[in-house]
């Protein structure tokens, strides 16, 4: 089983005994209410999926990260995991000082024991995380709605917040677990945010042949108008594996957490995040984590080459088509015909068949899957 | 603060062995070079030392089986 990034899997979540004790005092503590998206990362860092992080960022990680794509122990790591708060809140808080997390609708989620209290640059930040100030990026523009001043510090935490999607909700030990269990030794890891069509079978099961398992792991949360509704997305994936996978080859499990769209750098977090769910390979697409034209389409693979120590090997997929000569999904590589008997994977056009309730073509999409999504009214964000 | 970086030594026959061999790549110096190799080293010397105790792997696999991930 491939080690979790750092050596350790972490555990923020408290024994039974001490969380009772925290419960205690949890209402006489100064209290921060945090959005969904904090919430995620707090119960992501609790869960050991960010490992080895134990807590939100102190300045010298944030600065490293920021700096050179790795913490301060010189581990890599590439997304930076920070809690804002405005001048009025870090006035009121002291270093030494512990404070409740609470969900918005007033849940104790964890105490933080703060050890750093600092501020930021939003325009270095923006240009080193996501390579652009344009407030247009979604990354940059949550970075610019975010307060002024970072807290650091380690967490215990005491609560997950439940999600309608928890049946497919398991954490790193978990799915640790579960691969020894179907006796994997090789997993493969995919990353996705939307309903699959016949290029992401392509690509899952050309990586299955070269492991033991494959993973699939859709993100779950905020995500952009237009994209799709995680319940769909899976129920799409469940009658996938229903007809076309094999029952012990193929499993599916959600990772709860906000998408940055931050292209490579994102890349090389999500291959963490799943090295910590015990996959040994990624499955990296073209512009993967991206959005709009922000970041070259290879660069998401290319970043790689600067963590050799990343531990968990990326498995690179370029373009691919469905090829009406060759009656099959191809890549450049393998397909010898016109690019006129090619039939591209376009996210647009499928999305445009089914918000006219049209089944896409079954060399684009799998036709039960289609009519999953069909069966729902309105299977896209507004 | 503490400095970013700081100065091993090597022989200087391995260093000019290595200055050969970077020439005409994209390592920019030695020290990347050697950078680069040690931080590879070390992720492969990393053990996993993951235990599950009875009780908790009794208490995961009841989830997975009632999820239906496992029989």
């Amino acid at each position: 089983m491939i080690s979790p990034h750092g050596g350790k899997l972490i555990n923020r979540f408290l024994e039974e005994d001490e969380r009772q004790k925290v419960l205690e005092e949890i209402d006489r503590l100064p209290s921060l209410t945090l959005d969904p998206d904090l919430i995620s990362d707090v119960e992501n860092i609790a869960t050991g999926v960010y490992s080895p992080l134990v807590g939100f960022m102190n300045r010298s990680d944030l600065d490293s990260v920021l700096q050179n794509m790795r913490l301060a122990d010189d581990l890599p790591w590439t997304m930076p995991i920070v809690l804002d708060v405005d001048r009025q809140t870090a006035d009121r808080l002291k270093i030494g000082e512990r404070v409740t997390l609470r969900s918005e609708d007033g849940q104790p989620v964890a105490v933080l024991n703060i050890e750093d209290k600092y501020t930021y640059d939003k325009e270095q930040f923006a240009l080193r995380v996501y390579g652009t100030t344009d407030l247009k990026h979604p990354g940059v523009a949550r970075l610019s709605a975010m307060k002024e001043f970072l807290l650091g510090g380690k967490l215990e935490v005491v609560n997950l917040i439940p999600t309608p999607f928890d049946r497919y909700r398991l954490t790193p030990r978990e799915t640790r677990l579960l691969f020894r269990e179907k006796g994997w030794k090789t997993v493969v890891g995919f990353q996705t945010r939307n309903t699959p069509h016949l290029g992401h079978e392509y690509v899952q099961k050309t990586a299955l042949t070269f492991t033991d398992g494959l993973f699939i792991n859709p993100v779950i949360g905020r995500k952009k108008r237009g994209d799709f509704k995680d319940e769909v997305i899976l129920a799409a994936y469940e009658e996938l594996i229903k007809h076309y996978y094999l029952k012990d080859r193929a499993v599916m499990a959600i990772l709860k957490m906000e998408m940055r769209y931050a292209g490579p750098r994102e890349a090389i977090h999500h291959a963490i995040i799943r090295k910590n769910f015990g996959c040994t390979h990624i499955i990296i697409g073209r512009d993967h984590a991206g959005v709009g034209n922000y970041y070259p389409p290879y660069a998401a693979q290319e970043i790689f080459e600067q963590f050799p120590d990343l531990g968990i090997v990326p498995l690179f997929f370029t373009s691919f088509f469905f090829c009406r000569q060759c009656q099959s999904v191809e890549n450049e590589k393998t397909c010898p015909h016109d690019r006129s008997m090619h039939v591209e994977f376009s996210g647009t056009r499928i999305r445009e068949m089914l918000v006219k309730g049209e089944v896409p073509p079954p060399e684009l999409m799998r036709p039960e899957v289609a009519r999953v999504i069909l069966s729902f009214e309105q299977p896209f964000n507004d | 603060m503490e400095k970013e970086f700081t100065s091993v030594s090597i022989p200087t026959s391995l260093y000019k062995k290595i200055e050969e061999k970077i020439k005409g790549t994209d390592i920019s110096s030695v020290s990347s070079y050697v950078a680069k190799v040690l931080r590879e080293s070390l992720a492969r010397e990393q053990d996993n030392k993951e235990v599950f105790t009875p009780e908790e792997e009794e208490k995961i696999k009841e989830r997975l089986k009632a999820l239906g991930y496992i029989d």
